[in-house]
């Protein structure tokens, strides 16, 4: 399936209380590598589309999820399983990088 | 539009005319160029395609674009560099086989084959290299202000450095945190007028003659160590009291500098790039500092290798000059091709007859 966006508001719904893993984009309009990973991590939410969910989040219109979880640059991906920060990738460094923190976050627990 | 690609694609099996490493000014010029010469050219842009324009705001030295930001500068010169049929592929090369002929390059576990080569990996951040500072990177440290700025609204932040870029990133800084100091470890800054007119104007603050010597913080910067040289003024003057405006406080004097510590809660890197050419080294004659060593304006050590932008300039290292590079590789490119193309045709001739 395709990436979607979060807000502050739904970020404890759809975010914390997901059933699967879900690896969260926080950035912004203003941000060159944020441009580069996004067509990225929309191939990425097709590829693990039955194992990992892929969510965005404005950071410009959602400062208090970047701030409860102390982004200070971006783009920084978080992976969250079972409410919780699992896996961390600060920066936009290419498909693999994303791509080991989501196999991370498939295999650790296995439920 | 099919009717402006000069070149096709080659055929299943055959070779690339040009393969281009980089995406930055100077490869995606050179593209422009071969491409409009009738060359089939391929652009290896790399993952983090478009360079070190990415990672700036407003660009206002690039001729007609006054204003413009980096990242849509860079967005219309992909589209300009594909427009007369470039093939840009978002890989980054790994591995470089400059014995094989045609060249052989592997990019994203792929094999790209061609009959020339132009290097325009361009340069990536010089880090200090102190101790604390990898492991506080987007943590409190980065070198990116554009991309980072708005988390420090409110904040306390250090600029280290004295170019350019070391200007824009305090610019930036000044709209969001509560006080911006410039750090820098000479008496005076080497950015252009210009830069520095706008920073003395923003009124921010210069530690001169100071080097970072640590990055302190456990997951989250706190503070810098700093040092000073003793025999300077500006020891002096922290010593009599300006480190307080730091809210800083001394470590020792030692080895002929002053040591100091200040709380902190950004620092941005700013103090210049190293040529991108770890996949070069070997092969390709490169300086001691990496760059990539020319010949002839734009020839490297091997025949039908050629090279563009700030991955061997390390001199001008602007937007411009590097397109200007790649616009001059791209025309030795060119005739070097024909000359092939001459040996070919007459190696079949006296083969026929």
């Amino acid at each position: 399936m395709a990436t979607f966006d979060v807000t502050d508001a739904d970020f404890g719904e759809k975010v914390l209380k997901s059933e699967k893993p879900i690896l969260v984009d926080f950035w912004a309009a203003w941000c060159g590598p944020c441009k580069m990973a996004e067509p990225v991590l929309e191939e990425l939410s097709e590829e693990y589309k039955d194992k990992v969910l892929i969510a965005k989040l404005d950071v410009d219109a959602n400062q208090k999820s970047a701030q409860d979880y102390d982004v200070m640059s971006i783009p920084t991906t978080i992976l969250y399983k079972g409410g919780k920060e699992i896996g961390r990738q600060i920066g936009f460094a290419g498909k693999k990088a994303f791509e080991d923190i989501i196999k991370k976050g498939i295999e650790e627990g296995g439920d | 539009m099919d009717e402006e690609v000069f070149a096709p694609k080659p055929k299943e099996g055959e070779p690339w005319d040009v393969a281009i490493i980089g995406s930055g000014p100077a490869s995606l010029t050179a593209a422009i160029y071969t491409t409009r010469g009738a060359v089939s050219t391929l652009i290896l842009g790399g993952e983090k395609w478009g360079g070190q324009l990415m990672l700036t705001t407003e660009v206002d030295n690039y001729p007609a674009m006054p204003g413009i930001q980096g990242p849509e500068l860079m967005q219309k010169m992909r589209e300009h560099a594909t427009r007369f049929g470039g093939e840009f592929v978002e890989k980054s090369v790994e591995h470089v086989d400059f014995n094989k002929k045609p060249f052989e390059l592997s990019a994203g576990g792929q094999k790209y084959f061609a009959r020339t080569v132009i290097i325009a990996t361009g340069a990536l951040t010089r880090w200090l290299g102190v101790p604390g500072e990898k492991e506080l990177i987007g943590r409190g440290v980065s070198s990116c202000a554009p991309c980072d700025a708005p988390f420090y609204k409110g904040k306390q932040v250090l600029v280290i450095g004295g170019g350019d870029s070391a200007m824009e990133e305090a610019l930036v800084l000044t709209k969001y945190a509560t006080s911006v100091t410039i750090v820098h470890r000479k008496g005076e800054f080497r950015a252009s007028a210009a830069m520095q007119k706008k920073i003395f104007d923003a009124k921010v603050d210069v530690i001169w003659e100071t080097e970072v010597t640590k990055v302190l913080g456990q997951e989250k910067l706190s503070a810098i160590s700093l040092k000073t040289k003793l025999d300077s003024r500006r020891a002096q003057e922290l010593k009599d009291g300006k480190i307080n405006n730091y809210k800083g406080k001394i470590i020792e004097e030692k080895e002929g500098f002053l040591f100091w510590e200040m709380p902190i809660e950004g620092v941005f890197v700013a103090i210049g790039h190293k040529p991108d050419t770890d996949v070069f080294k070997g092969p390709i004659e490169l300086d001691q500092k990496g760059y990539v060593v020319v010949h002839d304006h734009t020839r490297t050590n091997l025949p039908g290798v050629y090279v563009a932008g700030d991955v061997h300039d390390y001199h001008y290292k602007q937007a411009v000059t590097a397109a200007g590079f790649g616009c001059m590789a791209a025309m030795d490119v060119l005739k070097y091709l024909d000359g092939l193309r001459e040996k070919e045709t007459q190696g079949k001739q006296s083969a026929g007859a």
